[in-house]
């Protein structure tokens, strides 16, 4: 397959603006600027951004407790993300969601999710939406292995098989659900198999090569834009972080993450790809780094200095009229 | 802070200390599984670290609440689950009707929405629906309420729904003391009970008793005395209600204040027993008004001690509104110490 140039660029720029902002929330977290339980999702870029490229506003993800990323891929303003996130006026659901329910309808974006297995079942409802209106519009749920052991997700799948509904399932094996490691908890060892077991084709690729997931997602939304089904799709991807941002993760081998990011990055395995090839340069991406680290302390910045919602907030958006 | 051992008689003999409700809630589950071998533990991360290549009971809980059983009674008794609620309260409920004691763990009791058919239709109901011939011995824990910045499907104050469903018993636990014993007496119950643990009152201490105890069901505490006004105050609303009585106690204002401790069944003899004497009732509940607890109560003190009421009974609550996730919004949807003030201003200028 080839790629083009700016094709590549923005996938590269997307990847990278999830990784600083990742490590920036981190940051702030840690400084005690972001309440609440956050769940990064850095190491696992290339499966939001590989998967979104597919993608086009009228398209929609539903997410997880782990969704910054596929905010970010599906063009959520990081800015707003961030002041979301800092429980702030002016972030994306007025500082009333937080990290884990940041949503961006304008964007396709149905919203990630604090209950696992919460997102198959409502991809579902937006795949039948386009089936139903024809609009050859998609929908892509993301899953963790540890919610694919959820009934919610189980019954999901048969519907879209049953429905044929134009949704992809995609789960990111990143081998733990929390502290339980996916060996133990998914019992077959297989997750895209046991998806496919309810009748839809099924995939599996390494989640760090930004590539297979691009491709396999092509084929998989191509088939569902044709009114062909569902498909499942598992990326082994590996978590950077701990399940949640100050997880003490004794529950992973000493020097595992040391090893990880060295070896399974996948912003690294992009850059030795396009290059090597030959189709962008150090250069090139270079200068990408240098503007996200800039949109990402701008959003940084402006998170900050944004007010706190105001006490009246506490009561607008329960019902449309009441 | 309570002193709620003013109004329970603590064991005989022997020694106690000082303990976090953590503490005291992982004692009573060591006790037990030590004192009855049908006694298991279940649920998602409840020792952590299965399948995993490094330290084992990594969590013991995510709140740390079950650390340290499955080093001593194994993963047979200690069970981590998939992330599987229906699969979980189900089996208990099953393994329940056939000869042990399960205790489950619904990590945050908001995942009761992925698992409630197998608690409202399944184990609530067996009993009745089989004509009085199923035993459920089973306890459901989970962390409820807000505080955590923990946002809308984490922080939710769902006792007014176990409540309501005929067959389950309802515990809700105002401190260290009552944690462990109303939860041995649980463990010990033939009924499913649900369990409830505000994740505000974790860190929260006081004397415990180091021997297991029990502390029956349907016996409220007094833990403030006072003939001026009552106060019904629920799980974490307690220690802000008692912070208020001795506000109040400084100005010559005396109020009781009762925690019911256990929701289902009810002591409401203990509660029209204090409005009787004080003629004024203020109730504290940190779920939304409709159809809570503070409901519930004032309709039953209307219903039995209209006569005695000098005012209007004020319920004290969280709005009608989900949990937000901002602290300020937050802040302001938690009953208030100033709120609950204000109400027991209100009944007595009344
Ligand atoms: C219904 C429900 N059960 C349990 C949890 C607690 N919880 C949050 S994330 C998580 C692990 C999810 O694992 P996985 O699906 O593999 O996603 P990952 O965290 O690895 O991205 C658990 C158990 C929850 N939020 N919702
Ligand atoms: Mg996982």
């Amino acid at each position: 397959m080839s790629y083009s140039p700016e094709f590549l660029l923005e996938s590269y720029r997307t990847m990278k603006t999830i990784r600083l902002f990742e490590e920036r929330v981190i940051k702030e977290f840690e400084a005690g600027n972001i309440p609440g339980f956050v769940h990064a999702y850095d190491g696992q870029e290339a499966v939001a951004v590989g998967v979104c490229m597919n993608l086009t506003d009228k398209d929609v993800i539903g997410s997880t407790h782990r969704g910054h990323g596929h905010c970010i891929a599906k063009g959520c303003d990081v800015v707003g993300m961030m002041k979301e996130i800092m429980g702030k006026a002016g972030g994306l659901c007025k500082g009333k969601g937080g990290s884990m329910h940041i949503a961006d309808f304008d964007k396709g974006m149905l919203g990630a999710n604090a209950i696992v297995g919460g997102g198959p079942p409502l991809c579902n409802g937006a795949a039948l939406s386009a089936k139903t209106l024809g609009t050859k519009d998609v929908a892509v749920s993301f899953s963790g292995d540890g919610s694919s052991n959820q009934g919610t997700v189980a019954e999901a799948l048969n519907l879209a098989v049953v429905l044929k509904l134009p949704h992809v399932f995609m789960f990111e094996n990143n081998g733990y659900g929390e502290g339980t490691g996916a060996d133990y908890a998914v019992g077959s060892g297989d997750v895209a198999g046991r998806a496919g077991a309810y009748g839809m084709p099924s995939a599996k690729m390494d989640g760090i090569d930004f590539f297979a997931v691009y491709e396999a997602t092509r084929e998989a939304v191509e088939r569902a834009r044709r009114g062909e089904g569902p498909t499942a799709l598992e990326a082994d991807v590996v978590r950077f972080d701990g399940h949640f941002i100050g997880d003490p993760q004794l529950y992973r081998a000493k020097g595992e993450i040391k090893q990880l990011r060295a070896d399974r990055d996948c912003l690294k395995h992009f850059r030795a790809r396009v290059t090597g090839e030959g189709w962008l340069s150090d250069a090139q991406l270079d200068e990408i780094d240098e503007s996200v680290t800039a949109l990402v302390e701008k959003a940084a910045a402006e998170g900050l200095a944004a007010p706190q919602p105001d006490i009246s907030e506490l009561y607008t958006d329960v019902y449309i009229s009441y | 802070m309570n002193n709620p051992q003013q109004v329970v008689t603590p064991p005989q003999s022997g020694t106690s200390s000082i303990k976090t409700m953590r503490e005291a809630i992982n004692e009573a589950l060591h006790q037990e599984m030590e004192r009855d071998p049908t006694v298991i533990v279940m649920g998602e991360e409840v020792s952590g670290g299965a399948g995993c290549q490094g330290q084992d009971d990594a969590y013991g809980g995510v709140f740390g609440l079950t650390k340290g059983l499955m080093p001593k009674f194994g993963r047979e008794r200690v069970i981590d689950t998939p992330i599987s609620e229906s699969a979980i309260i189900g089996a208990a409920a099953g393994a329940a009707n056939t000869g042990l004691r399960p205790v489950a763990e619904l990590m945050f009791f908001d995942f009761i929405g992925v698992c409630f058919d197998q608690i409202f239709n399944q184990a609530a109901k067996f009993r009745y629906m089989f004509g009085g011939k199923a035993r459920t011995p089973m306890v459901i824990r989970g962390t409820v309420g807000a505080g955590l910045r923990a946002g809308a499907q984490h922080s939710s104050m769902l006792h007014p729904v176990v409540v309501h469903t005929p067959g389950l018993k309802v515990v809700i636990p105002s401190n260290a003391y009552d944690a462990k014993g109303l939860l041995i007496a649980a463990i010990r119950d033939d009924d499913p009970v649900i369990f409830l643990e505000h994740k505000l009152l974790y860190d929260t201490k006081c004397e415990v008793p180091d021997e297991p105890y029990v502390i029956p069901f349907g016996e409220a505490a007094f833990t403030r005395e006072g003939s001026d006004a009552t106060i019904v105050a629920i799980g974490a609303m307690v220690p802000r209600a008692n912070a208020v009585a001795d506000k109040l106690a400084q100005e010559g204002i005396h109020v009781d204040v009762i925690d019911p401790r256990t929701l289902a069944p009810l002591d409401d003899e203990a509660i029209i027993e204090s409005v009787e004497v004080s003629g004024r009732l203020v109730i504290v509940d940190e779920a939304h008004e409709r159809c809570s607890l503070a409901a519930d109560i004032s309709s039953i003190v209307a219903e039995k001690a209209f006569h005695a009421l000098r005012a209007p009974i004020r319920k004290v609550t969280a709005p009608h509104t989900p949990v937000p996730f901002s602290p300020v919004l937050e802040d302001a949807y938690m009953p208030s110490e100033d709120r609950i003030e204000q109400a027991v201003r209100d009944v007595l200028g009344a």
